[in-house]
């Protein structure tokens, strides 16, 4: 018989609190629209929309510009990269390591096609903005009624 | 949506927890993730801090305690909606007890590409040692 671990249970009112916290970070500032999910990958990415396109915004903090790659086919935006680990002197030791490096890649596929001539990116304090334009001939239509 | 490679793990941003001081500002905090290391004579604290830069960090110490305070903007294009979320803007706080004394003239503080870097020069100890002389 395995014996299980020692463990006090909190007051209900702790964990009540517990659950009202838990609640309000999982809604707090979150648009109504966009559920708020958890990033599948790195970097999480917001999206943007109107009728004449798309913008994508991506924290990237401590990523050098020139290690970022953007390619974009059809509708499908790569956003791929490598965040550089940091120069450290020999002889430091280390107290806390939270930040993580390496290599990273996603694919982003937007409702519709981009036109990739006029895709423009923007790298300024660790985030990264994407524009991606949709094709004048793609974009709808206002149709106007004529009087009969 | 299809996610490829990912070697580099990094969870949500962790929000602030309640429990301490009431921020004044409204909107939501969170703890930037760090680093920190120690070579013979400084602290260097590396912190990720994305959409701040050297006006808006504030950094304080004060007994023994450092404060990071970073205030963000949130950037809402203009005659954009926001359709899909996966991270959220706001302000970046976070604390740390330091056990070295610092020399907090000599402290250097830069912001690149989201990231503070921060060196703490331990400062020499003034204590002096005293020679016990034999009666």
């Amino acid at each position: 018989m395995s014996l299980l671990p020692f463990r006090s249970s909190p007051s209900p009112w702790q964990e009540m609190e517990r659950l009202r916290r838990e609640m309000n970070r999982l809604f707090a500032g979150l648009p109504a629209s966009a559920g708020g999910v958890a990033a599948p990958g790195y970097p999480a990415m917001n999206v943007w929309t109107n009728e004449d396109g798309a913008i994508l915004t991506a924290e990237l903090p401590g990523v050098n510009a020139d290690d970022i790659e953007i390619s974009v086919e059809g509708d499908t935006l790569t956003l791929s990269g490598n965040r550089q680990p940091d120069e450290m002197p020999e002889q430091a030791t280390y107290h806390r390591r939270e930040r993580g490096h390496g290599r990273f890649s996603r694919v982003f596929r937007l409702p519709f096609p981009i036109d990739s001539g006029k895709v423009d990116a923007a790298f300024e304090k660790g985030v990264l903005r994407v524009s991606l334009p949709r094709p004048e001939s793609d974009k709808p239509k206002k149709i106007t009624i004529k009087a009969g | 949506m299809a996610n490829e490679t990912m070697e580099i793990q990094e969870t949500q941003k962790q929000e602030v927890a309640e429990s301490d001081a009431e921020r004044t500002r409204a909107g939501v905090a969170f703890v930037p993730r760090a680093d920190i290391y120690e070579t013979g004579e400084t602290i260097v604290v590396v912190a990720d801090m994305p959409g701040v830069d050297e006006k808006s960090v504030d950094i304080t110490l004060e007994n023994n305690v450092l404060s990071i305070n970073g205030h963000v903007e949130p950037r809402v294009p203009e005659g954009y909606d926001l359709s899909y979320a996966e991270y959220r803007e706001g302000d970046y706080q976070r604390r740390f007890s330091i056990s070295n004394q610092i020399d907090q003239d000599k402290i250097e503080a830069t912001v690149r590409d989201g990231v503070l870097r921060l060196l703490l020069p331990k400062s020499q100890p003034t204590t002096k040692k005293i020679a016990v002389k034999s009666g």
